[in-house]
């Protein structure tokens, strides 16, 4: 019946929907009831407990690269964020040039190079560094953090600044201030919520890595991934639906303060 | 009015700005000079893209010149960034700062000036009342209607007491009636606050009403600078009479050019009087213009022969379009009355007859 065609209500499409969404949350879902497993498997049901949950908070390995993880995160969120902000700001506020285009593409170029790529050139590169320097600190780590941030922090600030509008930096200016007042009193207070939502996307970017940081790590610099990763290897127990479920606790309210931030207008 | 001084604020001396390079140039403003002078509300009027918009960010310091100079009170501007010119600026899209109260807005100028809080404050509080404001001075600028953003936008611009104060098509965004009231407005505010206006409109209705001068511009150049009168009645060029209202233009012969009259014989045979263009190069045919309620339709022997084309009713007034026997095309404005018609019909034969001064010889 052509009179009662509607693009929205395809026959099939809920059921195609269900499937996706099923699929896509089904396996979380199973993964967090069993961190409440009262037996030590993964697959039979032993009844309620919470000790999974504290047997992870026992255990010292967790804990230290738990920590390991917030500082590389939020060390190279920051310093993502910076870089960003400046390369967002050197790409929006000029005219357009030859060249712009390839800039772009050099700044989001850790989003098109695949992750194994980066990894293995790090490497190589690092410990090079490390013969010549004799350093083998968590700075390799904070390094390429930062860099593979440096796209997803970009995009949200990029995408605050070209809504601006560019009068108003001009008014302020018209009004006595100088470049740098500008940016102080109009711009930046202006891009602020760009630059929070950036922020937070590359901690979770940062905190969720695992190839590249398997890669770079040197002993005993495990971050949360890349030790869950081990343990997996050695046999599971419900600890790692533990640790996973307050990981994906945190990311989801990172994510949510991230999709009101960057939704809040002016 | 307060009495004008013959000081002159801005001079802008030969200015040209060209956009573009090689091929593709674009000369926005071609070899400008104009002065407006102190106290005076100056408007620069043109169509899009005749270059008023750009001369005004040169004033203003968002651009600099590509040649010339720009004098204010005889002191080149041309090379000094915005922040360093003591001229403010009203934008279209008014500009205000979304993250500042209405009075944090008003107050930034005088704050970016480094003046002492109390006097920022006081100086706020002078401005609020003046755009009569006050009682919203502690709201965000997108808590407050259109005509209200547009009062805060000319208290923020007139708080650090410009030299000048350059106004971007303020009024555009603004419904009908709230841009008569602002018209009204910016006379008022200009004449209290004496300060030097520059308004840029395209709007010919507005500029007759509001200025002092208008400077009349296209193509990147002024064409003709004047009172409103003068630019209304006596255009120099067809395309200052054909932008400026409506108007007649008709060929004629020019003879007897001297102190600012001559007399042009119509086509019809007819010789009438005129007042010459500025700059008038003596030349057998001219344009001869004439507004449509400067002549006046007879049913007896006129000026002028033709037939009635069309009537259009406009409530005020009604235009008679009349097809000439010369061939060229005559629109009358006649006033209305309540108790008849026009007292013309489609079609009918008439005379128009073209009164002792209203006739004016362009120069081109």
């Amino acid at each position: 019946m052509a009179s009662n065609f509607s693009i929205k209500h395809q026959p099939g499409f809920t059921a195609i929907a269900a499937t996706c969404f099923i699929v896509l949350y089904l396996p979380i879902f199973v993964l967090v009831v069993y961190a409440f497993n009262a037996a030590s498997s993964t697959s039979e049901w032993g009844g309620f407990s919470l000790k999974w949950f504290q047997s992870a908070y026992q255990n010292t390995q967790v804990i230290d690269a738990t920590l390991r993880s917030f500082q590389i995160g939020a060390i190279a969120a920051v310093l993502s964020t910076i870089f960003a902000t400046m390369a967002a700001l050197a790409t929006t506020r000029t005219a357009s040039y030859p060249g712009l285009t390839f800039k772009y593409a050099a700044i989001n170029q850790p989003l098109m190079v695949p992750e194994i790529v980066t990894g293995v050139a790090l490497l190589i590169f690092f410990s090079r560094i490390k013969i010549f320097t004799g350093y083998s600190g968590i700075g390799y780590l904070v390094a390429a953090h930062t860099a593979f941030c440096i796209p997803f922090a970009y995009l949200p600030i990029r995408a605050r600044l070209e809504n601006m509008d560019l009068t108003l930096e001009r008014a302020a200016a018209d009004l006595y201030a100088t470049p740098w007042k500008t940016f102080r009193r109009i711009t930046l207070p202006l891009l602020w919520p760009g630059i929070l939502a950036g922020l937070m996307l590359a901690f979770v970017i940062s905190l969720d890595d695992v190839v590249i940081t398997e890669f770079v790590k040197s002993g005993g610099q495990d971050t949360l991934p890349t030790y869950m990763l081990g343990q997996i290897r050695r046999g599971i127990t419900p600890e790692i639906n533990a640790i996973s479920t307050a990981f994906l606790l945190l990311s989801v309210a990172i994510v949510t303060l991230f999709f009101f931030v960057s939704r809040k207008r002016d | 009015m307060p009495d004008k001084p013959d000081r002159n604020a801005i001079e802008v001396v030969n200015v040209s700005k060209i956009f573009g390079s090689g091929e593709g140039q674009v000369a926005a403003l071609d070899k400008v000079s104009v002065s407006i002078r102190e106290n005076e509300f100056f408007t620069l009027l043109g169509p899009s893209g005749c270059g008023k918009t750009t001369l005004l960010r040169l004033i203003a310091g968002f651009d600099f010149p590509t040649a010339g100079e720009i004098l204010l009170y005889g002191q080149d501007i041309a090379p000094l960034p915005p922040f360093k010119r003591p001229v403010n600026t009203v934008f279209q899209s008014y500009a205000l700062f979304p993250h500042m109260t209405v009075a944090d807005n008003i107050g930034f100028g005088l704050e970016m000036l480094g003046k002492p809080r109390a006097e920022i404050k006081a100086r706020v509080a002078e401005m609020l009342k003046l755009v009569k404001m006050e009682a919203l001075a502690g709201r965000r600028t997108g808590q407050i209607s259109g005509g209200q953003q547009q009062r805060v936008a000319l208290a923020r611009a007139l708080a650090p007491q410009p030299k000048v104060l350059l106004l971007d098509e303020p009024l555009s965004a603004l419904d009908y009636k709230l841009r008569k009231e602002m018209q009204i407005e910016l006379k008022r505010l200009q004449h209290e606050t004496g300060i030097t206006f520059i308004f840029v409109t395209h709007d010919q209705e507005e500029a007759l009403t509001m200025s002092d001068r208008i400077a009349v511009m296209s193509s990147g150049k002024i064409l003709q600078v004047g009172s409103p009168w003068d630019i209304y009645d006596k255009p120099a060029e067809r395309f200052v009479a054909d932008f400026i209202g409506e108007t007649n233009f008709l060929t004629a012969a020019i003879s007897g050019v001297g102190s600012g009259k001559a007399r042009a014989t119509l086509k019809s045979g007819t010789t009438i009087e005129a007042t010459v263009a500025e700059g008038f190069q003596p030349k057998d045919n001219a344009t001869v213009v004439v507004r449509p309620e400067h002549a006046k339709l007879t049913k007896d022997k006129g000026d002028l022969s033709g037939t009635v084309e069309n009537i259009v009713y406009f409530g005020t007034d009604t235009h008679i379009h009349v097809h000439l026997d010369s061939g060229e095309a005559f629109t009358v404005r006649q006033q209305n009355t309540r108790s008849a018609g026009c007292g013309f019909e489609r079609g009918d034969k008439v005379g128009i007859i073209v009164g002792n001064d209203a006739a004016q010889v362009l120069r081109d």
